[in-house]
């Protein structure tokens, strides 16, 4: 198997965008931007003005809803900063990825309304916009990135909440290891103000309610906006790396075992590390099972940065993971991250 | 290294396994009919290929996780019967799926008449929160049939069975696991995709009578039929599935796929990615064009699918002698996220049997195809054949099939 090496790095938060405003974060103590959701009595970590146009014509823009929009334009930063524009035609992109933002106001009219069924047909008959089903699908954040940036290797997109992230992750990272995917791309964006997440995560009891408070005090997720993306590559084909992605696992299985898997993960990457950064969601059980697992505590929570992002979550972890050592905050780092309800997974960085 | 199937599982219209589809398939049945699990009033299409349960008479028609979970149930609890599998299954599941949100019946039900008020009355419903994680479907499946680590829930749009396949053979091929199972589940076919589907122009609005809407490379073709269905193989190194003495129902010989920059519905309009996918699965599986005998199209029944899909394969394969072409969701409708796994499916058994399937309703064929495309089943000696999946997005992806 050959070494694995993260050689771009596009990461979006509700700090900014790019390297120059989010390795400074790895410090720690930053305070966090929050901001109120729109439709709903949380607070968020809200999506930061970007220079989209940047990347992003003005006829694909319209194509898009927010999520896509910072998941391509980080995808960009990813692939520039690593040199590989010239080279999109032979990347891989594999994504994962959740549903895309909803109409809400027209949610917001039926919900008024509240029509017999036949009237719910009527009104989303007469009220949905035709693309905004295109700029929902999860596939279509890959879509759009292959649209924009010319990536024409293959094109994959996992659901499936945080693990998903991972999961993606380490697909790309075998691929390229294993010699079959000469350059690949991976990572996901979610954006926080969002009704129709904050509806299927509070149905699970996991949004903190209550002033902001730091993990692990904190009982409960903060949603925020991030898109993160990188570019790996084998040895020796970029010629100045950030780091090398040395180990990356995932596993899944019932809660009741969280713990012994996070556990076993460690124990085959490798957890002795001089930094680890936890990509816990705050959710109460999986957060304190993740903790219990870890051999220390973790000297950061990307959720205390940038909010929780479910499939961007790891994702962002690996990205702030490889400006660490890039910088020579750390010579090893520990990613880990356990799912709000399922899934687990771990990974080491190192200095090239 | 050939990876082989030893177990096969479907769910159609046409019958709740894959012995009851085949057959119907063969005969050239339709499984299309009006839909009645919701009103279709005022929606331009109102005929699907529909598998319903009990519950979609009552007038609150499941929910489409439930619809997922059931018919992936089925589909793998059938291909884990055929590979002789049983208990804990030592093998990832990369299983192609749709997005889930909350359905309008269930956001209604909690009584309020704003989000905020939605929120608070939904917290903690535990069951709704399993049911629409986009990771639901797929763990519940794991959980299920014990398969190993984290289940691919898999979305390339219409391609996502098809993707499905190829993660699983690139694990199995990369030694990561001895086996897999792989397949797909859709059961988008509830009222706000269906107008979704609807307004993107991308289903036919011909209606009657149901079984000929679906007329793939007809003139009078005019979109897709949406259809629910699941398909599920058991994945194993020949090596894996020889030692345990199973029985070879066949090999997925090869994968290639290639991402289309051109638009988020349409092909190039040379077709060189659709092109390069057929190209680098025929690579991967080390075949040559003269080698496939039957090509299993996406066949979606819509004017640019069809009109791109043949002109890409007379480019891979000739205008002299192209294989024979037929696309089976004439009869099975489009299940999207699981088409590419029933439709591998459908070629494993057409290479068993000798047979090929017909695309049915060809009364007004298409000049410009200008290939064969089956217009009745027919016995036919082949070895491998060519499963065809183009999705929005640019997702193409195409899997060669191999006789046991």
């Amino acid at each position: 198997m050959k070494p694995v090496f993260i050689t771009g790095v596009g990461l979006v938060s509700s700090h900014g965008e790019g390297r120059g405003v989010h390795a400074p974060l790895l410090a720690g103590g930053a305070a966090p931007m929050l901001a109120r959701a729109k439709d709903a009595p949380y607070d968020i970590h809200p999506t930061p003005e970007l220079p989209l146009d940047r990347f992003i014509p003005r006829r694909e823009m319209r194509q898009m809803e927010p999520w896509q929009r910072i998941g391509v334009h980080a995808a960009g930063i990813a692939i520039e900063e690593a040199g590989l524009k010239p080279q999109v035609a032979r990347m891989d992109v594999t994504v994962a990825a959740g549903g895309g933002e909803r109409d809400a106001a027209l949610d917001a009219a039926i919900l008024a309304a509240r029509p017999d069924s036949p009237g719910v047909h009527k009104m989303l008959l007469e009220g949905l916009r035709p693309t905004l089903f295109l700029a929902q699908l999860p596939n279509l954040l890959a879509g759009s990135i292959s649209i924009t940036h010319g990536v024409a290797g293959s094109s994959r997109t996992l659901m499936g909440e945080e693990v998903a992230g991972a999961e993606a992750a380490r697909v790309a990272a075998r691929r390229v290891a294993a010699g079959t995917s000469p350059l690949a791309l991976t990572g996901a964006a979610m954006t926080s103000d969002r009704p129709e997440l904050l509806l299927l995560y509070g149905l699970g009891g996991h949004l903190h309610d209550g002033p902001w408070a730091p993990l692990p005090g904190r009982q409960g997720m903060v949603l925020g906006s991030v898109a993160a993306f990188l570019t790996l590559e084998p040895e020796g084909a970029n010629p100045a790396p950030l780091a090398r992605l040395t180990a990356i696992e995932t596993s899944q299985g019932r809660p009741e075992g969280r713990v012994a898997r996070l556990g076993a993960l460690l124990d085959r990457v490798g957890a002795e590390a001089d930094m680890i950064i936890s990509t816990a969601s705050g959710a109460a059980a999986a957060t304190a099972d993740e903790l219990a697992a870890l051999p220390r505590a973790p000297d950061l929570f990307t959720a205390d940065l940038f909010g929780h992002s479910a499939e961007a979550a790891f994702p962002a972890g690996l990205a702030m993971a490889a400006w660490a050592v890039a910088e020579g905050k750390a010579r090893r780092v520990l990613v880990t991250g356990c799912g709000q309800w399922r899934g687990e997974a771990a990974a080491i960085l190192e200095a090239v | 290294m050939r990876v082989a199937v030893t177990g096969l599982g479907m769910v159609t219209a046409l019958g709740g396994n894959a012995a009851e589809s085949w057959a119907a398939i063969r005969a050239g049945r339709s499984g299309v009919r009006a839909i009645t699990r919701f009103d279709t009033t005022g929606m331009k299409a109102r005929v699907a290929a529909c598998v319903d349960f009990p519950e979609d008479a009552s007038g609150t028609p499941l929910v489409a996780p439930e619809r997922l979970r059931r018919m992936g149930a089925a589909a793998i609890g059938e291909a884990l019967a055929q590979a002789g599998l049983s208990g804990p299954f030592p093998g990832p599941l990369c299983f192609g799926l749709p997005p889930v949100e909350i359905e309008w019946p269930q956001r209604l039900a909690l009584g309020a008449p704003d989000h905020a008020g939605m929120i608070a009355a939904g917290a903690g419903n535990a069951s709704h929160y399993q049911d629409f994680l986009l990771g639901g479907v797929a763990t519940w499946l794991a959980e299920r049939f014990e398969t190993q680590g984290v289940p691919q829930a898999v979305t390339t749009a219409c391609a996502s069975g098809a993707s499905a396949i190829q993660l699983a053979i690139e694990a199995i091929r990369r030694g990561e696991a001895d086996c897999a199972i792989a397949g797909g589940a859709e059961a988008s076919l509830q009222p706000e995709a269906f107008i979704r589907f609807g307004l993107l122009q991308a289903l036919s609005g011909r209606n009657e009578p149901p079984e000929a809407v679906s007329r793939p490379f007809t003139k009078s073709r005019d979109g897709f039929v949406m259809g629910d269905g699941a398909g599920a193989l058991v994945l194993e190194s020949e090596a894996h599935a020889r030692a345990r003495g199973a029985t070879i129902l066949g090999y997925i010989l090869g994968v290639g796929e290639a991402a289309d920059t051109f638009h988020r519905t349409r092909s190039s309009p040379d077709g060189h990615a659709i092109v390069a996918a057929m190209e680098r699965a025929l690579a991967d599986a080390g075949v040559t064009p003269v080698d496939v005998g039957y090509i299993n199209a996406h066949g979606t029944s819509t004017p640019e699918n069809d009109k791109m899909e043949t002109l890409a394969a007379k480019l891979v394969f000739g205008t002299e002698a192209p294989p024979p072409i037929s696309s089976t969701k004439s009869m099975i409708g489009h299940t999207l996220s699981a088409a590419g796994a029933i439709e591998a499916g459908v070629c494993l058994l057409a290479l068993r049997d000798q047979f090929l399937p017909p695309t049915i309703n060809q009364d007004d064929p298409d000049p410009e195809i200008g290939m064969d495309t089956v217009p009745v089943g027919r016995p036919h000696g082949f070895h491998a054949a060519l499963s065809n999946s183009f999705g929005f997005g640019g997702q193409n992806v195409c899997v060669v099939i191999g006789a046991a």
